[in-house]
């Protein structure tokens, strides 16, 4: 069975799953039903516990699906808090179904997964040591990787029912209202979490700090909440800042930045009341200090920024060159912090920032978004996913969901060491090459033929030469030369959804 | 002199000859020239390594349409022989010699590059040379230095040695370099080759880099030695011509394109004769305006 | 050319492949770690072979450590490790390079 990017689809997984391939980046208007979460009613008197092993116990039983959120990325300390005592009390069968996995859950899940405690996981990512185990078919069931958004819509739908979530938060009063702002261990936006809570039958919030009722602004709020769990610390402040927010000084990745700049300057989308999505990243950053100068030159203003936040962006809200921050989750402590000053900082949940079965998601508004690739080919399909070994080592995050955007641009360079970014296939297709618009590379651009509009904006730009994708392939070919075609084995490890809940790509298990 | 005296030179990125990540990648900033470095920022116990690296990637790699130098050890060092042989064999377009301090060296050099052409089979005259000035002997005996090779394209003034030998250090107003600026700068005009200044190399001081590049620019050197690609832009900015200068050197262009039309050997605009050196300035012109990308195929200036 | 001591050339900075050249009975042995093994693995392994074997060197231990350097890195590196171990450096065999 092949999908409409040319992938094959192993039958008897896609059938046993009941999958359908991957069809069109168009969603059109169905009618979707969506679920509800199970209410069990109380006055809320009673919510404060102080022993973890007592809430899994009360809530937990084998076969069970169980979620968290990764906003405290590598400073989380409550997954591996949780999943402790859920494999010591000898849990079986359950399914692992956070936002995210980041490095510092990897041993843990690996554990679980070893003790037959998880059995299924699906997730937007996971790297290293954990991407490598399941690479390697540590893992029976296959991996479902989804985007933020398609996260969204199958809680939404019901294709992931939550039972047990186990939130941390830096701040809570005794009733379960809580946000990402105040505390020890801040992050900022709740965005992805609050999916859970709206959505999971039970709800535990995990918290070092108690405070006193009512607690506003709630993000999360009473009406979801079951347990209130005191604990030591949630996280570490010094490790959830993703690290990679300091300016670059590389001059390859700021050559590829002014020109990921020129692009959008030159779009017919740069006009006053435009939005944009940058993201993280030296690059990204870079970018987003260019275009505040073009901002200010041409006295151009965005109605909004979207998506995961920087100081940077948050620099240009508050020097006025952008209206709204529509804040999905925030990648260092400047963004979190700007949250809870300015009221133009909307926290916005994954269903509103991306899911594509809704009435309408911020990223259908987005103009502009800039994005990465590990790989992407010469039919501007793009990998997040898997490495150029194979072995699982990203997250699709919101690439699929932002690259609907009017204008996607990937910034790349055209070789990583001695492997080329720019190949005649990807090795797994996450975002198709039909969302694709524009790719910038060290080098120059190249622009998705079916973008005649672009063509015309964009191919004359002095000091940006204009490739055809094929020949920037080659040049990055002739650069680091052939590689030996990677081996797999038949059995699939991971299935790639698209974010309307069709498979667009398989991961298989790699051959060593 | 060597010829193609009108080529561009505003930027000559220096690029660590022991650094396989920068010699690799230093074809994509746009840089006029691309100097690897075999002398000061290679250890002494990596010259052999350096020198082979440059050679295999000067085989392999493209630079598009940069020149390309490099810098060999100097002439009282055990590298210096084998660096000239290795990159003439490997087509470098130009050695540069450091610390040269007489028009003997200039010729010794000459003569070894001479000696490698033959020996590997090179075009007799195809590697060109120029010299850095670094030193008070040095820059008093310039004007010799920079007349010293028909296959001269340049000298530079090198400060950080120069100051050293002064007895002075480098200063944010540059008034040590004054007198060294103006006689390397002299002697390469009275030889007609290029002239290029010295590095500037706190990246943080933005300012400072537009203050000292708008200086030289302003005393008429063709250009700046670059210790990092991010200066390029900035270098480039500096040198572009105004709109007022392109639109004026177009109708000189025009001008001498009428006086062709007409096979008339006296140029004239709006009546009154077109001397030589308005001509080259409006060749020179209209060379920057290309490369700042503020013209089209045609010569029309670009409205921005 | 004759192998006489064990020599190194390279670094393990990105980009560049550390090449560690020692005597050996026959043959040439290569020990190669790198991050694209399964890609370029035995790519690495012909052009330190070939570049060996150009410079008269059909004997020796190889360990290479690489870091993502592309092939002119590579042969650059084993003919500055092969010409130290031999002791000539002084004298680059201008025919291999």
């Amino acid at each position: 069975m092949k999908n409409s990017v040319n992938r094959d689809l192993p039958e008897d997984v896609m059938k046993d799953l009941n999958y359908q391939p991957f069809e069109s980046t168009e969603i059109g208007h169905p009618e979707i039903q969506r679920v509800a979460p199970k209410v069990h009613v109380s006055t809320g008197d009673d919510k404060v516990v102080t022993s973890i092993k007592q809430v899994i116990k009360d809530t937990l039983k084998d076969g069970m699906t169980i979620s968290f959120h990764h906003h405290f990325r590598n400073g989380d300390f409550v997954f591996n808090m949780v999943m402790r005592e859920i494999i010591d009390a000898g849990y079986k069968d359950l399914t692992l179904a956070p936002s995210s996995l980041t490095g510092v859950m990897n041993d843990l899940v690996i554990e679980a997964i070893k003790a037959g405690t998880i059995t299924h996981i699906t997730s937007s990512g996971m790297r290293g040591s954990l991407g490598d185990f399941v690479s390697h078919g540590g893992l029976k069931n296959p991996v479902i990787f989804r985007s933020h958004g398609n996260r969204a819509r199958a809680i939404e739908h019901g294709d992931i029912k939550i039972d047990v979530a186990f939130l941390g938060v830096p701040n809570a009063d005794a009733l379960g209202n809580a946000n990402g702002m105040e505390g020890d261990a801040v992050f900022g936006s709740l965005g992805y979490a609050l999916m859970d809570a709206q959505y999971a039958d039970k709800v535990v919030l995990l918290t070092d700090n108690i405070v006193s009722y009512p607690n506003t602004p709630a993000s999360i709020k009473q009406t979801q909440v079951d347990y209130v769990v005191k604990v030591d610390k949630v996280g570490d402040p010094d490790k959830i800042g993703s690290g990679a927010t300091r300016f670059t000084k590389d001059p390859k990745e700021l050559k590829i930045a002014a020109t990921v700049n020129d692009v959008i300057v030159n779009s017919p989308y740069f006009k006053d009341g435009f939005s944009f999505q940058t993201g993280s990243g030296g690059a990204a950053l870079a970018v987003t200090r260019y275009l505040r100068q073009s901002m200010i030159d041409n006295q151009i203003k965005a109605s909004f920024a979207l998506g995961g936040i920087t100081k940077p962006t948050t620099d240009l809200l508050k020097e006025g060159l952008v209206d709204k921050v529509m804040d999905v989750q925030d990648f260092d402590k400047g963004a979190a912090d700007s949250m809870h000053t300015s009221a133009n900082q909307q926290e916005i949940d994954a269903s509103w920032y991306a899911d594509p079965d809704n009435k309408g998601a911020m990223v259908d508004q987005l103009d502009v978004v800039i994005l990465s690739a590990l790989e992407i080919d010469t039919k501007f399909n793009v990998n997040v996913m898997s490495g150029s070994d194979g072995v699982i080592r990203g997250a699709i995050g919101g690439h699929q969901d932002a690259a609907t955007a009017k204008l996607t641009i990937i910034s790349a360079p055209l070789v990583r060491g001695r492997i080329a970014t720019i190949v005649p296939d990807v090795t797994t297709v996450v975002t198709p090459g039909d969302s694709v618009d524009v790719l910038v590379t060290e080098y120059g651009i190249a622009i998705n033929p079916k973008r005649k509009d672009l063509q015309k904006a964009l191919g004359n730009l002095p000091g940006v030469p204009v490739y055809k994708i094929e020949d920037l392939q080659k040049l990055a070919e002739q650069k680091v030369g052939k590689p030996k075609p990677l081996e797999f084995t038949d059995r699939t490890v991971a299935m790639i959804e698209y974010r309307d809940g069709s498979i667009i790509d398989t991961i298989k298990e790699v051959k060593d | 002199m060597a010829e193609n005296e009108e080529r561009l030179r505003r930027t000559m990125m220096f690029v660590p000859g022991n650094n396989p990540a920068m010699v690799k990648d230093a074809g994509i900033y746009g840089a006029d020239s691309i100097m690897f470095d075999l002398e000061d920022s290679v250890s002494l116990s990596e010259k052999d390594a350096a020198r082979v690296l440059v050679y295999e990637a000067l085989q392999t790699q493209d630079y598009g349409n940069a020149e390309l130098v490099v810098r060999v050890n100097g002439q009282d060092t055990e590298f210096y022989a084998n660096d000239v042989k290795a990159m003439v064999k490997a087509g470098i377009d130009v050695i540069r010699l450091p610390k040269a301090e007489s028009a003997d060296m200039v010729k010794q050099l000459e003569a070894d590059i001479l000696a490698a052409e033959k020996e590997f089979g090179r075009e007799v005259g195809s590697t060109h040379l120029m010299a850095a000035i670094e030193s008070a002997k040095g820059v008093l005996n310039a004007p010799q230095i920079a007349a010293a090779s028909d296959r001269m394209i340049g000298i530079a003034l090198s400060a950080e040695d120069y100051t050293t030998d002064m007895k002075t250090h480098r200063y944010p107003d540059g008034a040590e370099l004054e007198f060294a600026r103006n006689m390397v700068l002299h002697a390469a005009r009275a030889a007609g080759v290029a002239a290029f200044d010295t590095v500037f190399t706190n990246m943080d001081d933005t300012e400072g880099f537009y203050r000292e590049t708008e200086y030289i620019h302003q005393l008429g050197f063709d250009g700046k030695s670059l210790v990092n690609p991010r200066q390029i832009e900035m270098v480039n900015k500096v040198y572009e011509p105004t709109q007022k200068e392109i639109l004026n050197a177009k109708n000189v262009i025009n001008a001498i394109e009428e006086a062709r039309l007409k096979g008339s050997g006296v140029i004239s605009m709006n009546g009154q004769m077109v001397d030589r050196p308005v001509v080259l300035r409006a060749q020179r012109v209209m060379g920057l305006a290309k490369a700042s990308n503020l013209v089209d195929e045609e010569g029309n200036y670009i409205e921005k | 050319m004759e192998i006489k001591d064990t020599a190194v050339a390279g670094t393990l900075e990105s980009s560049d492949i550390q090449i560690m050249i020692s005597k050996a009975a026959d043959g040439i042995q290569i020990d190669l770690q790198s991050d694209v093994e399964k890609q370029f693995g035995d790519q690495i392994r012909q052009v330190i072979t070939t570049t060996l074997n150009n410079l008269g060197i059909n004997a020796a231990k190889v360990k290479a450590v690489d870091k993502g350097a592309l092939d002119c890195v590579i042969k650059a590196r084993t003919i500055a490790a092969a010409q130290r171990a031999s002791q000539t450096t002084d004298q680059p065999a201008w025919e291999v390079l």
